[in-house]
């Protein structure tokens, strides 16, 4: 497990020390750790980190909640979908990216442009998993339920969202790595106050190579996190617990 | 009776979005904001009218579309064989699986103020970024489906007296081939995304979110809007032409997916 890594970073240690490249563009590794830890005690590195979570989060659950009320009432009502589903399903494709300087326009730099593109950005795969999920309830449940006299808010807690929460949280997954690809580039884009993203682009001004190459090793790690403990353990806690999908 | 069907949900469907892009057309008429930043349909389809004919919109999704697809080649070129090599050994699956995990989170895009020290600002940062983002679905995809082969095909053709390279080349290769298509697919998508980021941050020639980027300066909704429609119809009309027949000509054909060659 850990050999490749050693490989790396001693190839990486060759270069750097051979001299191919100047040492502020391509430092050694020690450079990297200390400045890491130097970071690290400062506090900087956690401000920004904090930052980028809490903009991770809020624009997160913008698209969770809009993305989820919005494809559930698209799958259960016709006019709804009408409506909606040609717009979505034309701007789903659109890089969420692209609106960047024109969000900055309509609502100024900093955190508000910063959460409203991620939550634009992650909202249309979580939306579209959502209608999809209800739309694929079998229709003899519903039959069965409405036989056995289940009215329309028993229906909906009882039948259509455990049925469609598989699609649900396959979408909410989708669009949380969604919001993380893209929001690193959002807070350069948009001038956030502490962001890791921020922290990166800010650091170019500087030639600081070692702070960027921080703020991508925390990146890194904070996306894997994301990966291994909220999704997996989402995915285990529900709906496997409830005998929707098979572990 | 399909047919009319389909035409019904069309007619719904094409009602539905009258119903929204006439409600932007009210908030943007009603000067709520101003029209230079909210503005009306009819000077958006004016201005993208106007940049169509001059040129400039197609020249610019050119060279974002060039861009893209030199991106997405140099991952297949990297990608589709670290994902055989790391299928077929297991060696190399315990070399490269945790550098791919590690490196996979990293959003792409986070890449391009260091790219920008170590190459410069253009078209050099440009593909590289385009490049890992779309080499690692690429990778993924191809491990998964070298290791989804089913073992008693190859068992079979072993035993038929094939030799490592018949084996890849008739039985691995067209065996993985609907992953390995899915992840190109995949990866097209990320690479889609990727352009228009590194193209704002790196690249000062031509393309759409280099536009899209300088638009912003003058205060050219209208041009923004514009690109950001050409960069969904580009985008979409590319996966659903390009990749659909591709798909149809080859893995359909092959017989490895039903569904395509149903369609």
């Amino acid at each position: 497990m850990g050999a490749p890594f050693l490989l790396l970073a001693a190839a990486w240690e060759a270069v750097a020390l051979a001299g191919v490249f100047p040492p502020k563009l391509f430092p050694p590794l020690e450079t990297i750790f200390s400045t890491l830890a130097e970071l690290a005690i400062d506090g900087v590195l956690w401000a920004h980190t904090e930052g980028t979570l809490l903009r991770l989060v809020l624009g997160f659950l913008l698209a969770a909640a809009v993305g989820v009320i919005l494809g559930i009432l698209m799958g259960r009502f016709q006019v709804v979908e009408d409506v909606f589903l040609p717009a979505v399903s034309f701007a789903y494709p659109i890089p969420g990216l692209a609106y960047a300087p024109l969000f900055v326009l309509w609502f100024g730099l900093g955190d508000m442009p910063a959460i409203l593109l991620v939550g634009m950005a992650s909202c249309f795969v979580i939306i579209i998993n959502a209608w999809k999920g209800v739309k694929a309830v079998k229709p003899l449940w519903l039959r069965a339920a409405g036989v056995m006299g289940a009215n329309e808010r028993q229906m909906f807690w009882k039948v259509i969202l455990p049925a469609a929460l598989p699609y649900i949280l396959t979408g909410l997954r989708l669009g949380l790595a969604q919001a993380w690809r893209i929001l690193v580039v959002v807070e350069m884009l948009t001038a956030v106050e502490h962001g890791l993203g921020w922290m990166i682009f800010g650091a170019q001004e500087f030639l600081n190579t070692d702070v960027m190459l921080s703020g991508i090793l925390v990146i890194g790690l904070v996306g894997l996190l994301l990966e291994k403990q909220v999704f997996e353990r989402l995915e285990r806690y529900t709906v496997v617990r409830w005998g929707m999908l098979t572990a | 009776m399909k047919a009319a069907l389909l035409s019904r949900s069309f007619w719904r469907g094409a009602a539905g979005l009258l119903f929204l892009l006439a409600l932007w057309e009210i908030f943007a008429r009603s000067e709520l904001f101003t029209q230079a930043l909210t503005p009306p349909l009819t000077s958006i389809a004016k201005v993208a009218w106007r940049i169509t004919l001059d040129g400039s919109l197609p020249q610019n999704a050119a060279y974002t579309l060039a861009r893209v697809l030199i991106g997405l080649s140099l991952a297949c070129l990297v990608g589709i064989p670290i994902g055989m090599l790391m299928g077929r050994f297991r060696a190399a699956e315990r070399f490269f699986l945790p550098l791919v995990s590690v490196f996979m989170p990293i959003p792409s895009l986070a890449w391009v103020p260091l790219f920008i020290l170590w190459f410069g600002i253009g078209d050099v940062t440009t593909l590289l970024v385009v490049g890992y983002a779309a080499t690692f679905p690429v990778i993924y995809n191809t491990w998964t489906g070298v290791r989804a082969v089913n073992p008693l095909w190859v068992r079979s053709a072993l035993s038929m007296g094939a030799g490592q390279r018949q084996l890849f080349r008739s039985v691995v290769l067209p065996g993985a081939s609907p992953y390995v298509f899915t992840g190109v697919r995949l990866a097209f998508g990320r690479a889609w995304i990727a352009v228009i980021g590194g193209e704002m941050l790196a690249n000062p020639a031509a393309g759409l979110g280099r536009a899209i980027f300088d638009a912003r300066e003058f205060l050219d909704s209208e041009v923004m809007l514009a690109s950001i429609i050409a960069i969904g119809v580009v985008g979409l009309g590319f996966e659903r032409v390009v990749f659909q027949s591709i798909e149809n000509r080859t893995i359909a054909r092959w017989g490895m997916v039903s569904a395509a060659g149903a369609r």
